[in-house]
């Protein structure tokens, strides 16, 4: 039963079943995994950035150690996207229970499994009463196995109400063998009455200097060639995401083609002069060159407004950036342009928030970017 | 007879005509063996599908050319059924999945997962996996969406997806995270113009450079409606030179129809003949917002330099609004209505 919650499990006994030479499979599995998951941190000293919550974690970890049980709360971890939360319950599961005891011990569902009020009721609660197994002797000395489940539910943000509110009640009931942890972006979306039955960890985003060394880490064991500034554009592009960015990474990798060695003879012969630029960086981002932007502002400021802006904005259609993106960049260079005083600003912005809420109704992107131009260059020019 | 659009198609990867560096880029992803998920956006006439087709060849060879059409019956929850259409060859799907409106979540569900338990069957396959080619994908569902998102990680070594977008903007962050980006950009006019003089040289037509500059203007960087209309001017004429017409589409002709009556005559007769027009431009399939869109540039071209901002501002404000809103023509008319206010107002002022 447990072993039919652990994706894990149930995913090698699918890759073990289905290819007839299972062995080809082993060696070719590592190469296909997404380097997000091949670089999960391991330990919860191998966490990033989080220095606070960690070293909290890691002192409840040694205080469970040695009282037995009840140290570790429940517990709502929150945070923009990337910063590490799913990786932090991850591994400190894996340092409670170890790599035998972690399948019957931890449920992980997210947002993609169904989740509905039934689930709650059935699986969550089934699971969450469900006696504990004794760790086979010997055992306990490596791993602490404190006599506790963790339940983790991830991206809990998206789920309804009546399924948070279902949960209430189980929380408490079995709280003497189970814990929660929630795990969610936005924590205004949990209902007060579990937000408070947590303790709160928030996670902010990452520094660069932490996102640097870590993405450079991966390079250098992915044997990817990578040019100076394109770590920096990583960054810049993924905006604190290092989930994204290390995702950016693998799909720069594979464009130049440096992932493709086989093994590690093929690897040495491999080593060729494809390096990763900060252009294939903003390529696979999907960012506008800044001159780009440049020349919508230029002809924003020209005299004969309409004119040049339309042809600008009839390029940057044709050329197939996104609306959104071009809205974002447009924003970042208006904002941060000191020569337009703040009372335009002001209005700009507002004209931004109404473009926005349009083009995420569908509204046709051809128009409403042209019609964000010319609003913001009529403001521009003081009318 | 087939129209040349589909006859000069390319049909590999070293056929394609511009975006050199793209094509080499799918080449070497093709060649590799580690094909990942990939998010194709770019505009209409672009050459997105045909690059597409052209990376599945070079993924499993000449085999995906053998196409058949299936027709396949889905039940949603609330036992409704729906019929569905897929274009499948041995080693790859293709499917619309925008086709069945609100109900794409159960087709994307259910197809993607019957797909991912089945092995391939073929075992001179060139890959093990199957690919499936979801087009329109800027219109999935929010709930599609995220059923997508778990499927391409749980069902990476059997299953790839490409997705054909016109837009990135309504694709949720965790797909567009999962997926290699391609962008492909629209053609030049040179590219254009290339592609026409190559068209002409096939089908033994004679080489009127002018006149591919002026239809490779007239069609905005759309090569698909480049082609076409260079098709129509041939069958249209027997001998082309620089100074041919290109014949325009007839809505667009009705449209800029209305726009020179709406300009010259603002009074409520005009409006009810007008309605009468738009009513025949949507029985005739024509979209409301490629209507509005293209009325408003036929305006812009109409007015004063003044008055171009606020035909933009308030054809974006209508457009919007019908997406919003349930009637289309409602809005159509109001536009129609508030340029001929604006306009008053602006003749009126002068005046004065």
């Amino acid at each position: 039963m447990a072993s039919f919650f652990d994706l894990k499990a149930r995913k090698a006994a699918a890759a073990n079943g289905a290819s007839s030479s299972s062995e080809k499979k082993a060696t070719e599995n590592p190469r296909l995994q997404p380097w997000v998951e091949k670089y999960r941190p391991k330990t919860l000293s191998d966490v990033t950035a989080q220095d606070h919550t960690v070293t909290v974690l890691q002192r409840t970890l040694q205080a469970s150690n040695l009282t037995g049980a009840e140290k570790l709360p429940h517990m709502l971890f929150y945070g923009p996207p990337g910063t590490g939360k799913t990786s932090t319950i991850l591994a400190l599961a894996k340092e409670l229970y170890g790599p035998e005891m972690i399948k019957s011990r931890v449920l992980e569902l997210n947002a993609s499994d169904e989740r509905g009020i039934s689930i709650v009721r059935e699986k969550v609660k089934d699971f969450a009463r469900m006696q504990l197994t004794n760790p086979p002797p010997g055992y306990k000395a490596r791993y602490p196995c404190p006599p506790f489940k963790i339940i983790i539910l991830d991206e809990a943000d998206s789920m309804t109400q009546d399924a948070q509110s279902a949960l209430r009640r189980t929380m408490e009931t079995y709280s003497k063998i189970t814990r929660f942890c929630l795990i969610c972006n936005y924590v205004t979306r949990i209902i007060d009455p579990l937000a408070s039955r947590c303790s709160k960890f928030r996670f902010k985003s990452l520094d660069q200097g932490n996102a640097k060394r870590r993405l450079e880490d991966i390079a250098k064991l992915e044997d990817v060639q990578i040019e100076d500034g394109a770590v920096d554009a990583l960054i810049r592009c993924s905006d604190g995401d290092l989930r994204k960015a290390i995702t950016y990474l693998q799909s720069a990798a594979r464009l130049v083609g440096a992932s493709s060695s086989e093994d590690d003879d093929a690897d040495k012969m491999d080593v060729d002069n494809k390096t990763i630029t900060v252009k294939i960086v903003e390529d696979i981002a999907g960012v506008i060159p800044d001159a780009t932007i440049q020349k919508l502002v230029k002809a924003m400021r020209s005299r004969d407004t309409y004119r040049a802006v339309a042809s600008v904005v009839e390029d940057l259609v044709a050329d197939g950036w996104s609306a959104g993106q071009t809205m974002m960049q447009l924003n970042q260079a208006i904002i941060y342009d000191e020569t337009i005083p703040d009372v335009q600003k002001n209005r700009i912005v507002g004209v931004f928030s109404e473009v926005d809420k349009r083009l995420v109704n569908g509204a046709e992107e051809h128009l409403a970017i042209l019609d964000l131009a010319l609003r913001i260059s009529k403001i521009m020019a003081g009318r | 007879m087939a129209l040349i659009v589909d006859k000069h198609r390319p049909k590999s990867l070293d056929d394609l005509t511009y975006h050199d560096e793209l094509s080499s880029r799918l080449h070497s992803l093709a060649q590799c063996g580690d094909f990942p998920h990939i998010l194709v956006y770019g505009p209409s006439g672009a050459g997105k599908k045909t690059r597409v087709v052209a990376t599945l060849k070079e993924l499993f060879g000449p085999g995906v050319d053998k196409i058949k059409i299936d027709a396949r019956v889905f039940q949603t929850s609330s036992n409704r059924k729906l019929e569905f259409n897929i274009v499948a060859s041995v080693y790859h799907l293709e499917i619309t999945p925008s086709d069945v409106g609100n109900y794409d979540r159960v087709v994307v569900q259910d197809l993607l997962k019957e797909v991912a338990q089945t092995q391939q069957v073929d075992q001179a396959a060139k890959q093990k996996f199957k690919v499936v080619v979801i087009n329109e994908a800027e219109n999935l569902t929010r709930d599609a969406q995220a059923a997508l998102r778990r499927t391409m990680e749980k069902y990476s070594p059997n299953l790839r997806l490409i997705l054909l977008a016109n837009s990135i903007s309504n694709i949720i962050a965790p797909i567009r995270s999962r997926t290699l980006l391609i962008r492909v950009a629209a053609p030049t006019h040179d590219n254009i113009c290339k592609v026409l003089a190559a068209s002409a040289k096939k089908e033994g037509w004679p080489v009127v450079p002018g006149l591919h500059k002026r239809i490779a203007e007239e069609s905005k960087r759309n090569l698909r409606r480049a082609l076409l209309m260079y098709e129509a001017v041939h069958s249209q004429n027997e001998k082309v030179t620089d100074t041919t017409p290109i014949p325009p589409p007839d809505w667009e002709v009705l449209i800029g129809q209305i726009a020179n009556e709406v300009v010259n005559d603002r009074t409520p007769a005009r409006i009810l003949a007008v309605r009468a027009q738009f009513y025949d431009l949507l029985t005739h399939c024509i979209p409301a917002t490629t209507i509005i869109k293209t009325l408003a540039f036929k305006l812009v071209e109409l007015v004063d330099d003044d008055l171009k901002g606020d035909v933009i501002l308030h054809a974006a404000t209508y457009e919007s609004r019908i997406k919003e809103g349930t009637k289309v023509i409602f809005h159509l008319e109001a536009f129609v209505v508030k340029f001929m206010k604006i306009l008053e107002e602006y003749l009126m002022a002068m005046d004065m």
